[in-house]
């Protein structure tokens, strides 16, 4: 494909042919990822009393259930969309389940179970809905600007909130508490790619040259970049590092895919490095996890016991190659984050490398099939979108994989499905759907979605 | 587009791969550094998420687990804990291990990989087998005995089976209650600093690893080594020693406490301890017989381990020969642990030879399997078997008519030897009152007992101090339990 030749326009047009649906396959994953799951949660009651927990067949029967009318609604709304999302997103989710559930029992007076259902029906509902509601996604770039107006105001809000664990990310509605942020993800998603998409050839190709790199015009770049700094600017004050982080990975690789101009990249990671050298320098909170990343010990030494990241590597060591089984670790050594930022912590413990691996391709497997879809697609919003909520997962996974696992500096974020976290189970899977959409458009050749239909809508000429 | 779209998920492909690889090095090969890191609480937890095995006495446990329902789950409960404390150790999910909770740790703990049913299995399935047992050759009619003799004076009892080399006692006073130990809370802290600043040492094992001035009861040694040696061929022969007897190339006179030592034969200086006549033999025999012979014995042996480890009793070998003279009266430098010696009497009854004295009979599974046994243990010849014939006879008529009247029991043929050990500076210090001693029932064909009791009695008047008072009745009721049946 990286023949010389091949630039990005070149896409062949691809010949009408139906493309066989199968709803068949998708229907079997799910079962066996509802079954994976059930088996999970049995495996815990066993390890730990030695008989089938009690919840076993509700917990079953609800998972399923859900997943079995997500199923109905891909069925009858998106029938080519992409086999394998909506499976990786049940056994995720089913997954995450188990392990809360498992921590649970470490600790009794905080169950986060219960609620983590909860909000997983909430999710899954929303995943229902944007397949009954949204018949295509093209719809979404018409709401760029309402996007972004609103991607800001739920990053603005949780600032009159009171702080949780030195981040000020929360919004306590009614018992409930929400994270805003979350939902700004897909949000900044939609009016990056719907901005791009508008913008793209503006962007590459005006403008000044300044050496070897083409500057576009202020006009274009300027409100982009505006939002971007404001985004990430609101989420320093919030000390919402893995957020901010996220963001920028975002904006660059959006930002390189529509414009294909290498320079974006090296702009971005000089600013990056210039970006996070000041926040290090002027945050006493980032420099200490930078000081933690480099030496996860060193509190030990200083005879002050392990730390959160010294624990968690304890806790990955301990599960080497195939793991302590499920119920049977002790990662709950972290403490007040072991449901949530670590959650890989036990599935490292308890599951081992191997299991830890699965879990990773899956999240590989997930990303990768966005990303097919987006190769797929022929709108340049559409495939925007879908490269960026992919790259919003692989972005997430990386970042607090990356940071429980001492790969690099640790910075507070969800594991998708699997953490607990009402907005971000809800969050992922608007995104899965979102994904589903765009990959049935991307393989339903029979009408609406064809290549030369879209691509001049916002885009001005299409060479 | 399509291009960047395929370099974007080619980073996002390195991006997994890093993943990968990292999880790789933490949870491959750096594992074993991190499962060693001291701070990781991973091992203490798995060591008592089980109950651990018991220590047995007599066939029954002194030792329990009890469900705390805590992180570190099972805490070590002890019955008779200030009895059998110099034997158990304490078990402490804080302070660890000591004596036989920490030497036979794996055993009690369930690591040992003797447990396992098959070679590798537990490896394999990653189950940690119950704790096993750890059977003492203790008697329990012995050790109460000595504790109950012992009362609330500070010393310290051993006593042994002679020809085995089991130990049927070891007792130290003042003791504690290890139970105090177990578990993670504050009183445990507290129990810690207080046992350990306290003024006498509640938690110092006397028996075996405190070492004493033996004093008189020495004297065992000194004259096994001359009679050895041929420096003294007839026991009721005089030995040309004077009294007082200046030491020599000093002007100290060494004085008797007991009349008559005057080139007294050694029969009479044994009987009634003459420090003249014993100065003057441990020099005529000479430094390295004296040393082969305290050898013989034990002395100076440093790996011993019953199986904790034992302080090594010393007999000096640089000395000149006033000190040599001191030392083979038991003082100077020469010191001994009260095993050692219950090992020397025991040397005398069993015919000259000292068996290895060990304290675990055998340890079991769960189930009561033998895992492994103490055979018969090495065996150290001390002295030539006549020698030990005429020692016998020595030591006997201590008990029959000299010093050691106090041990005599009716029905068994009893042989002491007392002491009255000077210590501190310029003998300062409120004497240490020894008796070692062995006994035979009369229908038996071996001495079944060998006995070291010390005394050490800061409060007692300093006369009132002696062997054959203080300690030799408690040497009998030891003996005595032992005899009974």
């Amino acid at each position: 494909m990286l023949s010389p030749g091949t630039t990005a326009q070149a896409d062949p047009p691809t010949p009408v042919v139906p493309l066989p649906r199968r709803r068949g396959i998708e229907f079997t994953l799910i079962v066996l990822a509802v079954l994976l799951s059930v088996y999970g949660y049995c495996d815990v009651g066993i390890a730990r009393t030695g008989s089938v927990p009690p919840g076993a067949v509700g917990y079953g029967a609800g998972l399923g259930v859900l997943a079995l009318l997500a199923h109905l609604a891909v069925r009858l709304r998106a029938p080519y969309a992409d086999p394998l999302l909506l499976p990786i997103g049940v056994l995720l989710n089913g997954l995450g389940l188990v392990l809360i559930y498992r921590l649970d029992l470490e600790t009794p007076d905080d169950p986060a179970a219960p609620t983590q259902l909860v909000w997983s029906t909430l999710g899954m509902g929303l995943f229902i809905a944007v397949m009954v509601l949204l018949r295509d996604h093209r719809v979404l770039q018409r709401y760029t600007y309402v996007s972004v107006v609103s991607a800001l105001v739920l990053l603005v809000l949780p600032i009159f909130f009171p702080s949780v664990n030195g981040a000020r990310i929360w919004v306590r509605v009614a018992g409930f508490s929400i994270q805003p942020g979350e939902f700004a993800k897909v949000l900044l998603a939609v009016f990056f790619a719907g901005y791009l998409a508008a913008n793209r050839n503006a962007l590459a190709y005006t403008g000044r040259r300044v050496w070897r790199l083409q500057l576009p015009t202020g006009r274009v770049l300027g409100p982009i970049l505006a939002i971007w700094l404001l985004s990430v600017g609101v989420l320093v004050l919030e000390r919402d590092l893995g957020t901010s982080l996220l963001f920028f990975g975002l904006f660059v690789i959006l930002l390189y895919v529509a414009t294909g101009r290498t320079g974006w990249i090296a702009v971005g990671l000089l600013l990056a490095v210039c970006g996070a050298v000041a926040v290090g320098w002027l945050e006493p909170h980032v420099h200490s996890r930078v000081e933690d990343w480099l030496h996860p010990f060193a509190s030990i030494e200083a005879g002050l016991g392990p730390n959160q990241l010294a624990q968690s590597l304890f806790s990955f060591a301990a599960g080497g190659m195939l793991g302590t089984g499920l119920g049977l670790g002790h990662s709950i050594l972290i403490g007040f984050a072991a449901k949530s930022d670590f959650i890989l912590a036990t599935a490292g413990e308890e599951l081992g490398l191997a299991g830890l691996s699965a879990i990773f391709l899956l999240y590989g497997l997930l990303v990768e099939r966005g990303y097919r879809a987006g190769l797929a697609l022929r709108d340049p919003f559409g495939r925007l979108l879908a490269v960026g909520l992919a790259s919003i997962v692989a972005l997430q996974v990386f970042v607090i994989a990356g940071g429980v696992t001492g790969l690099i500096p640790l910075t507070g974020m969800a594991m998708p499905f699997l953490a607990q976290g009402g907005s971000s189970v809800v969050t992922n899977w608007i995104i899965v759907a979102l994904l589903m959409r765009l990959s049935d458009s991307a393989r339903d050749r029979s009408g609406t979605a064809t290549a030369e239909g879209i691509e001049g809508v916002r885009g001005g000429a299409t060479p | 587009m399509t291009r960047y779209i395929r370099h974007a998920a080619a980073f996002c492909a390195l991006l997994l791969i890093a993943l990968l690889v990292n999880a790789t090095r933490i949870q491959l090969v750096q594992a074993r550094s991190y499962d060693e890191n001291p701070a990781n609480r991973r091992h203490t937890i798995a060591r008592y998420g089980q109950p651990r095995g018991d220590i047995l006495v007599g066939g029954k446990p002194v030792t329990g687990s009890k469900d705390s329902g805590e992180q570190f789950r099972y805490e070590r409960t002890y019955r008779n804990g200030p009895l059998y404390a110099p034997v158990t150790g304490f078990s402490s999910q804080v302070y660890g291990t000591n004596l036989l909770e920490g030497a036979e740790d794996d055993i009690l703990a369930g690591t040992d990989p003797l447990l396992s049913p098959l070679p590798l299995w537990n490896d394999l399935t990653r189950a940690r087998n119950p704790g096993g047992h750890v059977v003492t050759t203790l008697d329990p009619a012995a050790q109460e005995a000595a504790f109950a003799g012992l009362g609330d004076r500070r010393g310290a009892v051993a006593a042994l089976e002679p020809s085995t080399g089991r130990i049927l006692a070891l007792v130290s006073t003042p003791s504690y209650n290890p139970e105090e130990l177990s578990g993670t809370d504050s009183a445990v802290a507290r129990a810690w600093t207080r046992l350990n600043q306290a003024a006498n040492k509640p938690m110092l094992n006397r028996a075996v690893r405190q070492t004493y001035p033996p004093g008189s009861t020495f004297k065992v040694v000194t004259a096994a080594a001359a009679l050895d040696a041929g420096v003294v061929e007839d026991l009721d022969e005089p030995t040309k020693s004077p009294a007082p007897y200046r030491l020599p190339g000093s002007s100290v006179r060494l004085t008797n406490e007991v009349e008559g030592c005057a080139d007294a034969s050694l029969r009479y200086a044994f009987t009634w301890s003459c420090n003249t006549v014993f100065a003057k033999l441990g020099v005529d025999v000479g430094v390295v017989r004296m040393r082969a012979g305290a050898a013989g014995f034990g002395f100076n042996e440093r790996q011993l381990r019953i199986p904790f480890r034992v302080s090594p009793s010393t007999f000096d070998t640089r000395v000149d020969q006033a000190q040599l003279a001191l030392s083979s009266i038991g003082q100077y430098n020469t010191r001994a642990t009260p095993l050692q010696m219950a090992m020397v009497a025991g040397a005398v009854a069993n015919n000259g030879s000292v068996r290895t004295p060990h304290l675990v009979e055998r340890t079991t599974t769960d189930d009561g399997d033998t895992v492994s046994a103490t055979g018969q243990r090495t065996l150290r010849q001390a002295m030539n078997p006549a020698t030990a014939v005429q020692l016998r006879e020595l030591m006997t008529d201590v008990v029959e008519r000299g010093t050691g009247k106090n041990a005599a029991i009716p029905g068994a043929t009893v042989g002491g030897k007392s002491g009255t050990a000077q210590h501190g500076i310029h003998n300062s210090g409120t004497p240490y009152a020894w008796f070692i001693s062995w006994a035979k029932a009369d229908d038996a064909m071996e001495p079944a007992v060998a006995v070291a009791v010390v005394v050490e009695d800061a409060e007692a008047d300093r006369g009132d101090i002696s062997g054959g008072g203080d300690a030799a009745p408690i040497a009998r009721d030891v003996m005595e339990a032992v005899l009974t049946p």
